[in-house]
């Protein structure tokens, strides 16, 4: 919302920050890791993301114009693209179009404006859409395919059988789906420590690079350089991605200290799955995250514990999406008991 | 002592009362109006629903089984249940002044709470033992008292909310609590009753 407020005489310094530049500056930090994702595992995210911001954004012009608000001025706020481009860097690359779709209208319409648009959603909207898609259709959403490395078997899909595979359904010369999805490390190693494999077994596996699985981390990687770049210009703040970390390396260091087998290694969940999304891009969000210092170190903290918990003793293998919903829905209580002391106040 | 602490995490989270089984939506839904209200609710629940789960555990064994009587199990529960409430509403009075006068109006409002007989209908489908019932009552009570105060929380904030005027009032709040609900479903799969 770009409104202006000139209404005062005095000299006042105005701060250029509103909040297109913010979202922008999202964007922007998430296209090196976006650049590396398609590296590793083709067009699928573009894709994605091209109908997931579609979607979006007609999303979201339909609720404004019916509820006859001004739909120039939200819809160029870029929040919505933001949306969209979280969620669909937590779909599988491989994914029918209708899946980014319908996930972007659940996160634009029930979980953003049902409350009232940006600002008043008390859950982070792309994180309820893709709670929704897991939870709905669980076979589309884990259809992972594997890097494309050297020593991999991989099929490579062109950016054409990409598309007609989202748009159709369909795969160039009848190969089958099942050829070219694999399951994704944390899945790996959920299911090899339960039917008691040891996780140095399973870490020589071919997905595996040095700490999560291979390519994975890479991205892992980027998309940490693209926290950095929002740290440092102030766009977030660092108790949540810290809190959050710290959060899920203790409880992993301290299992795998104690039993190296039956537990992965702190690394790996660093490494693996949405854990740098989460800690950088997702908990951050301004609207659905705690308002005070002291309140974003234990949200923050929590949401790291609740992803160890759930990734290690739970159903599903990750659990970012998951915690981050849960302490959401904890932030009114929490900003109740970390309210700062106003000064002066005993 | 882990399997009790197992049938506690259960029944609060993976069970939970409101949001994974949707039982007892009503005093959800008009008790967590406010934290304090949300609060008391809970705590009433808690009694009641532990002394109840007891009770019936009793019943059961010694009354209906003997006497091959479980086709009345549904009637003796409700019965159960109304004996439990007075119980606790009069020892309160008596002995709890204070706690009374605080809890006072959600004992009796408990009456018409269908978590009440699901908590003692789940548990004597499952034969749970009279310990594991008792434990699995508290757990359940203190799943109920979580969902009230998180849905007390967010209905503070939505209070400040611009919603679409046909959502205002319950129906935004059952769309907070139908996210809530997806979100509880990550607890899937930690402890399997």
């Amino acid at each position: 919302m770009t409104t202006r407020f000139e209404l005062a005489p005095a000299p006042h310094a105005r701060a250029l920050v509103g909040v297109p530049l913010v979202m922008r500056r999202v964007l922007y930090a998430l296209t090196p890791a976006a650049i590396t994702y398609t590296w590793f595992f083709g067009w699928g995210l573009s894709i994605n993301f091209g109908v997931a911001a579609v979607s979006a954004l007609l999303s979201e012009g339909a609720v404004l114009r019916l509820r006859g608000r001004k739909t120039r001025v939200e819809l160029n706020d870029g929040s919505a693209l933001v949306t969209a481009a979280l969620l669909s860097f937590g779909l599988p690359p491989l994914v029918p179009a209708w899946v980014p779709a319908l996930g972007s209208v659940v996160a634009i319409v029930v979980a953003k404006q049902l409350f009232g648009g940006l600002g008043k959603n008390l859950f982070n909207p792309a994180m309820v859409g893709y709670v929704f898609l897991l939870v709905s259709f669980p076979v589309e959403m884990t259809q992972w395919i594997p890097p494309r490395m050297g020593d991999i078997d991989y099929m490579h899909l062109t950016f054409l059988g990409q598309l007609e595979y989202s748009f159709l359904g369909r795969l160039p010369n009848a190969i089958d789906i099942d050829t070219l999805t694999r399951a994704t490390p944390l899945d790996i190693v959920k299911e090899g420590l339960r039917s008691a494999h040891s996780f140095a077994q399973l870490r020589g596996g071919s997905l595996f690079g040095d700490f999560g699985g291979r390519g994975w981390e890479w991205v892992a990687n980027v998309i940490a350089v693209g926290g950095l770049y929002l740290l440092y210009t102030g766009t977030i703040r660092w108790q949540i991605p810290v809190a959050l970390l710290a959060g899920l390396l203790v409880p992993a260091t301290a299992f795998y200290v104690l039993d190296s087998d039956h537990y992965a290694a702190p690394g790996f969940h660093l490494f693996s799955g949405a854990s740098m999304l989460g800690a950088f891009f997702i908990a951050t969000d301004p609207v659905s995250a705690a308002a005070s210092d002291r309140g974003r170190l234990i949200y923050g903290a929590c949401i790291g514990l609740l992803t160890y918990a759930i990734r290690t003793w739970g159903g599903y293998p990750d659990g970012i999406a998951f915690s981050v919903l849960l302490m959401n829905a904890a932030v009114p209580l929490i900003d109740r008991y970390t309210r700062p002391r106003v000064y002066g106040q005993r | 002592m882990g399997e009790l602490l197992l049938i506690v995490l259960a029944a609060a989270l993976v069970n939970n009362l409101v949001l994974v089984q949707f039982l007892g939506l009503c005093p959800a839904i008009g008790a967590s109006r406010r934290l304090e209200g949300a609060v008391g609710m809970a705590l009433a629940t808690g009694l009641v629903l532990t002394t109840a789960s007891g009770l019936s555990f009793l019943v059961e064994r010694f009354l209906l089984q003997p006497f091959e009587l479980q086709y009345l199990k549904l009637l003796a529960f409700i019965v159960v249940i109304g004996v439990s409430l007075q119980i606790w509403e009069l020892l309160l009075r008596r002995l709890a002044p204070l706690l009374s006068r605080l809890l006072g109006v959600y004992v009796p409002l408990l009456a018409s709470n269908c978590a009440l007989l699901g908590v003692v209908l789940l548990n004597s489908g499952a034969s749970r033992s009279f310990v594991a019932a008792l434990f699995y009552a508290a757990g359940a009570a203190l799943g109920f008292g979580l969902a009230l105060a998180l849905l007390a929380g967010l209905r503070d904030r939505l209070r400040h909310a611009d919603v679409p005027l046909p959502f205002r009032g319950a129906a935004i709040v059952f769309v907070t609590a139908g996210i809530l609900s997806l979100a509880f479903l990550g607890f899937a799969g930690f402890a399997r009753l």
